[in-house]
């Protein structure tokens, strides 16, 4: 799972999709998982990143991930997996 | 270091109101030329169009009379700037003018005036009512349109389109009817204006976005930049926009031109769908009021298009900035009478 590559990431977290001209503000917590899906991590290390760091139950972890990738997947910003 | 050369450049459509014509930022794209120096000569049909006032846009403003008050008045008063200013070329910007100027283009040159405009076979095919022909002469997805001249047809347009519609008029004008009620409304409206035929467009649900495009005229596509429009009007008008880097975008221009052998600028109008269709609803044939966003993205459209104007090879423009943006703003400038006078009396400032 990655960020499609005509998309760029600002430090403080501003997503832009040059190919749209769609812009979106990322809060901390959805840049570093942009950040992790970008630097090549699989699902199960940005999984284990948040419960190691963060206080937060595995099961509310999952939903909100889930959201967040679902939320990606039809804002079309994630590369098609082929 | 040799000197630049310094052309007079006439430019209309100086009436950047609230639905702009090109002239001021053709203007401001002409003085930002590296290759030329330019001293302006703005061409105006209204007293009262803003960009007479702005400093540093015309050098010089003349008034010309209406097309519609017959080509012979028009253009012997362009003989007669002519031979006071020497005119090296000529950049009309708005849509009902263009026609005169293009059956002209012969008459300009044999007076040494240049201009870059298309043929008037490649503006008369892309007329909005016609524009499904057009669509299939060169491949391209268009909305379901009809023209219609009476009120009559708007009870069994049910049976064609799934509404809303847009109702279009022949050079300017549309609005999104959601029944026939509303149809009739804006039929009345838009007619009583520009006359019939009315076009009825099928409304395509997406993103508005658009091309400022050049054509060498022999098949080339010499620059192209599309823009997504970020804040409109209620004219619909662009107020902001950003350039995107769409390859389908430019590949459909490119292709566009190549198979028109597209002369001068042109904006593509196209509504992409959330499936990623791209259909062209209008093409105007003509540099469109956002072009400076062109410029600041690192293609100067004007000054390739005046180049080409005076027969000189221009190499096409590789890339441009995505993601740089305009927005425009409205501004007060303080005029005198004397100014307005000057104008209203003699025609000229």
């Amino acid at each position: 799972m990655k960020i499609k590559k005509n998309i760029a990431v600002s430090e403080s977290g501003f997503l832009f999709d040059s190919n749209t001209g769609d812009s979106f503000s990322l809060n901390e917590t959805g840049k570093q998982i942009v950040k992790m899906l970008n630097e090549n991590r699989s699902e199960e290390e940005v999984r284990n990143y948040f419960l190691n760091n963060y206080d937060v139950e595995e099961g509310t972890f999952e939903n909100n991930f889930n959201d967040f990738i679902n939320m990606l997947q039809n804002l079309n910003l994630l590369e098609n997996e082929g | 270091m040799k000197d630049k050369p310094k052309y007079t450049i006439a430019v209309t459509g100086l009436n950047n109101t609230d639905n702009p014509g090109p002239g001021v930022p053709v203007i401001r794209a002409l003085r930002e030329a590296k290759s030329f120096d330019v001293r302006i000569i703005g061409i105006v049909y209204e007293n009262l169009e803003p960009g007479i006032y702005i400093e540093n846009i015309a050098d010089k403003i003349y008034q010309i009379p209406y097309p519609s008050t017959g080509s012979d008045n028009l253009l012997k008063r362009i003989e007669y700037i002519h031979l006071k200013e020497n005119i090296n070329i000529l950049i009309p910007n708005f849509d009902a003018e263009l026609f005169t100027f293009m059956k002209a283009e012969e008459k300009l040159k044999s007076m040494g005036i240049a201009t870059f405009l298309p043929t008037i076979k490649q503006f008369e095919e892309r007329h909005k009512s016609v524009l499904p022909e057009y669509g299939k002469k060169y491949g391209l997805d268009i909305p379901e349109s009809k023209n219609i001249t009476n009120l009559v047809e708007i009870n069994k347009l049910h049976n064609e389109f799934v509404f809303p519609v847009l109702v279009k008029g022949k050079y300017y004008d549309a609005y999104l009817a959601y029944n026939a009620a509303q149809v009739v409304e804006h039929f009345n409206k838009i007619s009583a204006k520009w006359g019939v035929p009315i076009i009825i467009q099928q409304f395509v649900k997406g993103t508005e976005v658009n091309v400022v495009a050049l054509g060498d005229g022999k098949g080339n596509t010499i620059g192209a930049v599309p823009m997504r429009k970020q804040y409109i009007t209620d004219k619909g008008k662009a107020w902001g926009g950003i350039t995107l880097s769409d390859q389908k975008l430019l590949d459909i221009t490119h292709d566009l031109i190549k198979k028109t052998k597209w002369k001068g600028g042109m904006e593509l109008e196209i509504i992409k769908t959330h499936d990623n269709k791209y259909y062209i609803i209008e093409i105007n044939p003509r540099i469109p009021a956002w072009v400076y966003l062109a410029v600041g993205a690192g293609q100067n459209l004007p000054e390739a298009l005046v180049k080409l104007a005076l027969g000189e090879d221009v190499i096409p423009f590789k890339n441009y900035d995505a993601g740089k943006m305009f927005i425009r703003y409205s501004y007060d400038i303080i005029g005198d009478i004397s100014q307005f006078e000057k104008l209203s009396i003699t025609g000229e400032l």
